[in-house]
Order: structure tokens, then C-alpha cells, then sequence
């Protein structure tokens, strides 16, 4: 592709995305829920992709940290904290409302700390034992979770937390400025854009930053050092990378995508509660990377999207068909779905061991230096 | 003291489930390198189909006697287990032995996922009362009550171990077994046919399983069609703990890791004043690992296959 189609190709897409969630709204708040909750797994897929991906650590626990971003923001923008503690209470008498310039890096921040203190441990380990540490991780936090209403009530147990804020963009108290409340529409004229569609364009924003950092370190020095860790370790450490240094900053660096999509989760929600992230949900995310194809961002997306939207249009199909007086209440629309989950996952894999959209190149670190693909 | 040996009686007999399926994790690890995450639906579908059997002869046949009943259920199960582990290896693992490692993982976890929600389809996704066949009948052991099933649990795991050590380490499969673990393309050159024993293996691991599955089930008195899932994961754990692919290990593991959860559970409360309480006690299994893999990252006893089995 020369460059002035490939500049037409980006040009189409970005327009295709911007009118995308206004056309879909005009079909009901239903199908741009959808499209939120497929880029809220983007920005997960492709925070779990650094870590899988690029320097082949396979964690099994990811949603530790969206859990940890969304309890997070739980905490901070909902009356919990101050209904709770007396002493809050006199603190902030309003609650904590935080603003989302503050909660973006803070939840980053804090999920990019743990993703390193829970990646220390586990250095040692390889493959399979990685994998399971991971998942005792996210279980761990899980439990904690569901327990820490006592004898503190700190997460509200399995009630978990409700009420909190949505996000409001460009407030400024100082100048009076109201902002914009994504809980509620906006009207531009005649033309009424609904909150859904408004939180559309903050995770749209907040994926293709993402997008471009992934493809930024992908082709940093950091980035071909994590697959040289990935394609041999031994080998990496004999050239002289710091494989411990490494391996943590990839922990961290995945840990705080998944941090900010849990912030964005909750503020979206308005609710969060354990069960949101269940050990399943883990394993979700990494399907999504290793159906889509490992270690390459536009599978890594296509994977995202795939998992995350198709289940909710079969809910949309077995509510319509009315699968479930059909087949005698057996398959309901979340039966149909795990079905097909199952299905899809053991047929792709069979079909396409490698992803669905493979990276052309096995290992970029294999390449010699200089060798740039030919356009 | 009766708390502990209480808790000491109830960890060997979750021990004594954990190591069985921890045995068919490592079984398959040891071989062929794969997390076969489904092997706890195995379990699940064991116990349910045993279950269905047991309602369906109580129907057709009142007079026989529970024993009989539960032995032929659980042998019918048995059956059907292995039979289905079989075809899970062929259809889905096969096929994808030379592909990236990641690949039989995905469709490992998606096997899962199949096998749990084909179960709640077929039999609905309610708890269903597991019948008493067996008269439980306590025993006072020092002040600690063990009943007569948690003898029959120990004893049918005293068992199957014996049966199981035996087919490893005395006989031609057994031997085959540690060859294709060892290196499966110089096991081939002599003669031995890795995909046969790759199926004995799954089917192996499939019976110990099931056994596993209608104990859990006789002990707690109920089964569902998630009830595989969390013993399936504590049993890996189990096995990762005593060393994967290693067979000693996952039997050490799997009743360490039984007694730590039972004793860790029955002292939570008390060591910590009531702060924590015992629904701590699934914890239990993932700190310990944790634990000694940053110590140990090859298990207690290490992880090859060959040398030990």
C-alpha cells in the first residue's frame, strides 16, 4: 500500500468510528451499550497483550486489576466510604467526587504498582507455573473482595459498591465551567447525544491512546526485548537484557491498562460488586488475545471485539427467536452464550492454532537490525 | 486437640480427593505438557452421571442393595468418563500437539467451559441431593468423629494409589508411560506408540477422576454442574505444589494441601479473633502456593516424570 492510500484507509476508519455510535443510537442505547463494552475489553486485551503478547508472560489473574481499578474508583466517587467511616464522613462531608484528570493516572498508577509487587514473586517461574500463580492471585483479591465487609467494611462484600458518579470532563469550579456529565445527555442544538454515546467517545479516545503506545513500545528497544525474553529467555539474558527489570515493567505496564479500564468500568456501571470479576473473566481476556492473535495489535483488537459484542447479539437473537420457551427453558441467552464462547474457542484454535489475525512475522526480535519490511 | 484431629480426619479425606484428580493433572502434564483445565469437568460429569444412574436404579429396581448401587454407578461412570476424556484428546488436543503452546490451552479452558455448560443443559443447573447408600456411621477416633464413608474415601484412595503405582512402575504400559514423558520421539523409536499411550493416560486420569467425583459427592451430599471447578483448580494447585508431571508429588501435594486447607480454616477464626473467618479457607490453597513456588519453583519434590514415577 502506498502511503496515500494507507493515509485514505486511516482517514475512512477514524470517520467510520466517530459516526458509528450515532448511528447505532439512533437503533437504540442497546447497540452502543455494546460498542462500550467492546472497547472497554480492547483497552483490557491489549493491556493482557503486553503482557502475553509481547513478553510472553501468561497471566491468568488479569482482572485482578481491573478489579482493583474499578473498586478504586468505587471507592473514591461513590457515598460508601463516607456512609461508612464517621471520620471520612467529617473529612468530606460531599464524599470524595473525584475528577476524571485525577482518576485516570491515580488508578493507573495504583494498578501499575501492584502489577509489579505481584509480578515479583513470580520471576522465577515459567509458563505454566506463571499461569497458575497469576490465577491464585486474581483469586486471592477476589475473595478479599467478597469478604473485606468485615470486620472493616471496606468493599461491601458481595453487595458491593453502587452509586457512584459517572465522569464529568472539563469542570472547572474556579471559572464556574459546569463540564460535561457523561451520566446525562448533551445537547448540541436540536441534535441530543445520549450519555451511552458520550462514554463511547472517552473509551474510543482512551483505546487509541492505548493503540498507540502498545505500537510505540512494540517497536522500542523495551519492545523487542520483551520478545526476545519471550522467544528465548536464556538467550535475552546472555545479550545483556535485564530480563528481571524487563518482566516487571511488563507486568506493570499491562497492569495499569487494566486499571484504567476498571476505572472506566465502574464510572460506566455505576455499580461494582465481585462478580464482575470472577476467574472467567480472566480467562476471557486472554482468549481474546490468543483468538485474535497473540502479539499483534489489530488481532489483538479484531479478538476483543469479536468476544465482547458477539455474545451480546446472541442475546439480542435468543430474545428475539425466543430460544427459551422453544427448547423448554433449557437454553436461556447466557446458556446460549457460554455455549458459544466454548464453541468458538475450541473451533478457532483448532481451525486457526495461531489466531485468527496472526502477526505476519513470528518474533520481530528475530529480524535483523535494520531490516525494515519492504512497503 | 478434638478441633485438630477433627480438622486433621477432614483434611486427609479432601486431601485424598485433591491428590486423585491432582493425579490426572500431572499425569497429562508430565506427558504432553498441557494444563488440561477441563479435567475437572471430568470430575463433574463422573459424579453426575453416577448421580443420574443411582436415580434412574432406584426407580427401576428399589431392593437393591446401596453398596451394589453405588459401586455399579460409579463403574458405569466410570465408563463414560473415560470415554469422554478420550474423545477430548483426540478431538480437541490432538490436533494441536505441534501448534504454539498457547493453542491446546485455549482449547483446554474452552472444553471447560463446553463440558459445564453441555451439563447444565442436560441436567439443569439446580443442586440435586446425592443419595446416602452407604450407612454413615460415626466413629469417635480421641474425640473426633470420622464416619464410615470418610473410611471408604481413604480406603478406595489407599486403593487406587496402590493400583495406580503398580500399572506405572510394573507393567509394559507403566513403562511406556515414563518413556513417552521422558522424550515421546525416542519412546516411539523404540517401539512404543505415544498416541496410545497418550489415550491411556486421558483415560487413566479420566477413572481417577470420576472416583474422585462420587466421593466429593457421597461426602457432601450434593452435585452440580459447576461442582468440578473449584476442586478441579485446588487439584492443579495440588499438583503444581508437590511438582508437576511427578506422581508421589501429586499425592503429597494433594493431602498437604487437604490439610492445610481443613486446619487453616478450623484456626482462622480462632488465631485472628474472629477478624477473618473460615470462607478465607479457598485462599488457603493459592497462598501456599504462592509461597512455595517463590521458594521452590519446582514443587516440593521437584517436577520430572521419568525419575520418580
Amino acid at each position: 500500500m502506498d502511503k496515500q492510500k494507507k493515509l485514505v484507509v486511516w482517514a475512512v476508519s477514524a470517520v467510520a468510528l466517530l459516526v458509528l455510535p450515532l448511528l447505532l443510537q439512533s437503533m437504540g442505547n442497546f447497540w452502543v451499550r455494546i460498542a462500550d463494552t467492546a472497547l472497554l475489553y480492547v483497552l483490557l486485551a491489549l493491556g493482557l497483550n503486553i503482557v502475553v503478547g509481547y513478553a510472553g508472560l501468561l497471566d491468568l489473574g488479569f482482572v485482578a486489576f481491573f478489579a482493583i481499578g474499578a473498586y478504586m474508583y468505587g471507592l473514591m466517587a461513590s457515598p460508601h466510604l463516607s456512609s461508612t467511616f464517621p471520620w471520612f464522613a467529617a473529612m468530606f462531608p460531599d464524599g470524595l467526587h473525584t475528577s476524571v484528570w485525577l482518576v485516570i493516572p491515580l488508578g493507573a498508577a495504583i494498578a501499575g504498582v501492584l502489577g509489579i509487587l505481584l509480578g515479583a514473586p513470580t520471576l522465577k517461574l515459567r509458563g505454566d507455573y506463571l499461569a497458575i500463580v497469576t490465577l491464585g492471585f486474581g483469586e486471592i483479591i477476589r475473595v478479599f473482595l467478597n469478604n473485606l465487609d468485615h470486620p472493616v467494611n471496606l468493599t461491601n462484600g458481595p453487595k458491593g459498591l453502587g452509586q457512584i458518579d459517572s465522569i464529568t470532563l472539563f469542570k472547572f469550579d474556579l471559572f464556574g465551567i459546569p463540564g460535561i456529565n457523561l451520566g446525562r445527555f448533551l445537547d448540541i442544538g436540536e441534535y441530543r447525544i445520549n450519555s451511552v454515546t458520550l462514554y463511547y467517545y472517552l473509551f474510543l479516545a482512551l483505546a487509541v491512546v492505548s493503540l498507540i503506545i502498545c505500537h510505540r513500545l512494540e517497536v522500542s528497544r523495551i519492545g523487542r526485548a520483551w520478545m526476545a525474553i519471550r522467544e528465548d529467555e536464556i538467550a535475552a539474558k546472555a545479550m545483556g537484557i535485564n530480563t528481571r527489570n524487563m518482566k516487571l515493567l511488563a507486568f506493570g505496564m499491562g497492569a495499569t491498562f487494566g486499571g484504567v479500564s476498571g476505572v472506566m468500568f465502574a464510572a460506566f456501571q455505576g455499580f461494582v460488586s465481585p462478580e464482575s470479576f470472577s476467574l472467567m473473566e480472566s480467562v476471557m481476556i486472554v482468549a481474546m488475545v490468543v483468538l485474535g492473535g497473540i502479539g499483534h495489535l489489530p488481532g489483538v483488537i479484531l479478538g476483543a471485539v469479536l468476544l465482547s459484542a458477539l455474545p451480546e447479539v446472541l442475546r439480542w437473537v435468543s430474545g428475539t427467536f425466543d430460544l427459551q420457551s422453544v427448547t423448554g427453558g433449557r437454553l436461556d441467552p447466557a446458556i446460549l452464550r457460554q455455549l458459544l464462547i466454548a464453541l468458538a474457542m475450541i473451533i478457532v484454535m483448532l481451525l486457526r492454532p495461531r489466531g485468527l489475525w496472526p502477526s505476519p512475522e513470528h518474533g520481530k526480535a528475530l529480524r535483523q537490525n535494520g531490516a525494515r519490511a519492504q512497503p | 486437640m478434638e478441633i485438630l484431629l477433627q480438622q486433621i480426619i477432614n483434611g486427609l479425606v479432601l486431601g485424598s480427593m485433591y491428590a486423585l484428580v491432582a493425579l490426572g493433572y500431572t499425569m497429562v502434564y508430565g506427558i504432553i505438557n498441557l494444563i488440561n483445565f477441563a479435567h475437572g469437568e471430568v470430575l463433574m460429569v463422573g459424579a453426575l452421571t453416577s448421580w443420574a444412574i443411582i436415580v434412574g436404579m432406584q426407580d427401576a429396581m428399589p431392593g437393591l442393595p446401596g453398596w451394589v448401587m453405588l459401586l455399579g454407578s460409579t463403574l458405569i461412570a466410570c465408563v463414560v468418563a473415560a470415554t469422554l476424556n478420550f474423545a477430548i484428546e483426540k478431538i480437541a488436543y490432538r490436533p494441536l500437539r505441534n501448534s504454539p503452546k498457547l493453542a491446546p490451552l485455549i482449547t483446554a479452558i474452552g472444553m471447560s467451559l463446553l463440558l459445564q455448560t453441555l451439563a447444565m443443559i442436560i441436567f439443569k443447573p439446580n443442586y440435586k441431593p446425592y443419595p446416602t447408600l452407604l450407612p454413615a456411621k460415626p466413629f469417635e477416633v480421641g474425640g473426633a468423629v470420622i464416619t464410615s464413608t470418610q473410611i471408604m474415601i481413604l480406603a478406595l484412595t489407599a486403593v487406587s494409589l496402590a493400583v495406580l503405582t503398580y500399572l506405572v512402575n510394573y507393567t509394559r504400559l507403566g513403562r511406556a508411560m515414563r518413556a513417552t514423558a521422558e522424550n515421546p520421539r525416542v519412546a516411539a523409536l523404540m517401539g512404543v506408540r505415544p498416541d496410545t499411550v497418550i489415550s491411556a493416560t486421558f483415560i487413566i486420569g479420566a477413572v481417577l477422576a470420576t472416583i474422585a467425583g462420587v466421593m466429593y459427592a457421597s461426602n457432601y451430599g450434593t452435585v452440580q454442574h459447576t461442582m468440578g471447578f473449584l476442586p478441579g483448580l485446588k487439584a492443579f494447585t495440588a499438583a503444581v505444589f508437590g511438582g508437576i508431571g511427578n506422581l508421589a508429588g501429586a499425592v503429597v501435594g494433594g493431602i498437604l494441601l487437604g490439610l492445610i486447607e481443613a486446619i487453616g480454616s478450623g484456626y482462622i477464626g480462632i488465631l485472628t479473633g474472629g477478624v477473618l473467618g473460615s470462607h478465607y479457607a479457598d485462599i488457603f490453597a493459592f497462598i501456599v502456593l504462592i509461597g512455595v513456588l517463590t521458594l521452590r519453583p519446582s514443587g516440593l519434590l521437584g517436577e520430572r516424570v521419568a525419575d520418580r514415577a
